[in-house]
């Protein structure tokens, strides 16, 4: 629960263990020496405000950012050192959502799905006809194989974002803001989808919000970040009750200070340690 | 020693652009002419589909382009070539022009035009919209998936579309000869076969290969280094249209002082 309990490894259990993880976008650190663990079958939610660093997180986390330092072991081996052929093999083992979906307007919805299936199996196309329609049909867009990104609506988009994202039946799926831009009914329809993906195939679920409510739905264990560091890690229950005074305000939603000067801005993500 | 400074990033920044685009270039090609053979297939359905939009499509506006720049080579090599009474090799200098300079040159433009620019928006787009991050999540690189088909495309339609802005400015020249310097059609194509030898020919479309990697590799790159929102990828659009005319002139000038000074 606090920012100690945080580096206590969970024994053999872990899918992914973060080390002492460093990130920094130039001289500026985003992330300064995040540890914790995420087991295996459990959903883990990174949340924090904007500009936390539970994106920046994320994004490391699949290989998007490289870390300065530190370590991330996903089903024991270690990104930040793994080779570029151990790195393209353990990606093909994870799924990612993005937050605007990331589908190629270019392709119809099944050709999305079927990417990954076409790049990396050697199944024939009969066969891919038949997993894409699985797919769509498991996130509740039978029937719209053929059309076009654009025609579909932004929880459409994410559904059809997160079929393409299990097209490979990956071990750990990753979504970075599942319910951003939805509105209530539909944001509760893509937390119902992530508690019914975690119970039908027992994957390894991380998911990055910062909708309370969403949360607390779909999360076994959640970790806050704030200004690069993790403040609390718990379960739901444990977040809730939690008097620690940033868990409190994210909580209970109580404002920040307005900003008004960029240094103060710079400072209060990165917790003073620009250079 | 502001300017000093100045011209030291300048130098530092043109050099790392130039970089860039060699390495992008490089795995392209890599990609191409390497990893078929080590079990990366070649993507050649998409190639396909970018050499329609590269080449087929692109002929139109070459056609007419070219038509017309023959056209306007043989008004004003008449011109001067009148006072000496010497019309008839008005046909040999537009087709010495049109072949080793204006075929490849004015194809590169049209190209950047439409195929350069269209890379730069295309690559950029995803980049904005994360379709590039999501290629490599799904252990797709993005070089191999995006770039590989398009110099695939460059590098087959690019001479094929110089050959015929060669004919196309040739058949311009030939309205002149037949209107006003008193040839007949098979005899301006025969003057103008005597006039061409093959290194005419071939100069010119190692130019137009040059000139599509260039235009590749630019469009490519911007697009790639497009930032965050909408307004990014017009300038890397605005960017590639005038990096690639720049470059393409450049690598222009390199290559006809290489043909001239070893005589080919």
């Amino acid at each position: 629960m606090s920012a100690a309990a945080q580096t206590t490894p969970a024994a053999n259990d872990a899918m992914i263990s973060i080390r002492d993880l460093r990130v920094s976008y130039g001289s500026r650190e985003i992330l300064h020496g995040i540890s914790f663990d995420i087991r295996r079958d459990e959903t883990m939610v990174i949340l924090g405000g904007s500009g936390s660093g539970k994106s920046t997180l994320l994004r490391t986390l699949v290989g998007l950012e490289k870390a300065s330092s530190g370590e991330i072991w996903i089903r024991g081996k270690n990104m930040a050192s793994a080779t570029a052929a151990d790195k393209e093999e353990l990606r093909k083992r994870l799924g990612m959502s993005f937050q605007g979906g990331a589908l190629f307007g270019s392709m119809t919805v099944g050709e999305n799905v079927a990417l990954p299936l076409r790049e990396h199996t050697q199944l024939d196309d009969d066969t891919i006809r038949i997993m894409v329609r699985l797919k769509l049909d498991q996130v509740g867009l039978s029937g719209f194989e053929n059309y076009k990104p654009s025609q579909l609506s932004g929880g459409m988009k994410k559904r059809a974002a997160v079929a393409r994202a299990i097209a490979m039946d990956p071990e750990i799926l990753f979504f970075d803001e599942p319910s951003a831009g939805l509105d209530p009914v539909i944001a509760a329809g893509i937390d119902n989808l992530i508690v019914k993906l975690k119970r039908a195939f027992r994957m390894t679920i991380v998911v990055v919000t910062h909708e309370m409510a969403s949360a607390f739905i779909i999360a076994d264990r959640m970790v806050l970040v704030d200004k690069g560091h993790i403040v609390a890690l718990g379960t739901p229950q444990e977040l809730q009750t939690s008097t620690h005074p940033r868990v409190r305000q994210f909580m209970d939603r109580i404002a920040e200070p307005e900003v008004h000067k960029e240094m103060d801005y710079l400072q209060m993500l990165t917790d003073g340690n620009e250079d | 020693m502001a300017t000093l400074d100045a011209i030291g990033r300048g130098t530092i920044d043109t050099f790392a652009y130039v970089g860039g685009l060699a390495r992008l270039a490089g795995r392209a090609a890599y990609y191409v002419f390497v990893a078929p053979f080590k079990g990366r297939p070649l993507r050649i359905e998409r190639a396909f589909h970018q050499g329609m939009a590269v080449g087929v499509e692109a002929l139109p506006i070459v056609s007419l382009i070219t038509f017309f720049v023959g056209l306007i080579l043989a008004l004003n090599g008449a011109y001067e070539l009148r006072k000496f009474g010497a019309l008839q090799f008005v046909a040999s200098a537009v087709a010495i022009s049109m072949t080793r300079e204006l075929g490849p040159l004015m194809t590169a433009i049209v190209v950047i035009g439409r195929s350069g620019s269209a890379f730069a928006a295309e690559i950029g787009t995803m980049k904005v919209t994360e379709e590039i991050d999501a290629l490599e999540t799904m252990a797709l690189h993005p070089i191999q998936f995006l770039v590989t088909p398009k110099f695939l495309a460059m590098l087959f339609m690019m001479p094929c579309l110089t050959i015929w802005a060669d004919f196309m400015g040739i058949c311009g020249g030939l309205i002149f000869g037949i209107t006003s310097a008193d040839f007949t059609v098979a005899g301006y194509f025969q003057a103008t076969l005597d006039a061409l030898y093959k290194r005419d020919i071939f100069t010119g479309l190692i130019k137009s290969v040059m000139f599509g990697i260039t235009i590749t590799a630019v469009g490519c790159y911007e697009g790639f280094s497009t930032g965050a929102g909408a307004e990014e990828v017009g300038r890397s659009t605005t960017s590639a249209v005038v990096m690639s005319i720049f470059l393409v002139i450049i690598v222009d000038v390199i290559f006809t002082a290489l043909f001239y000074f070893t005589g080919a």
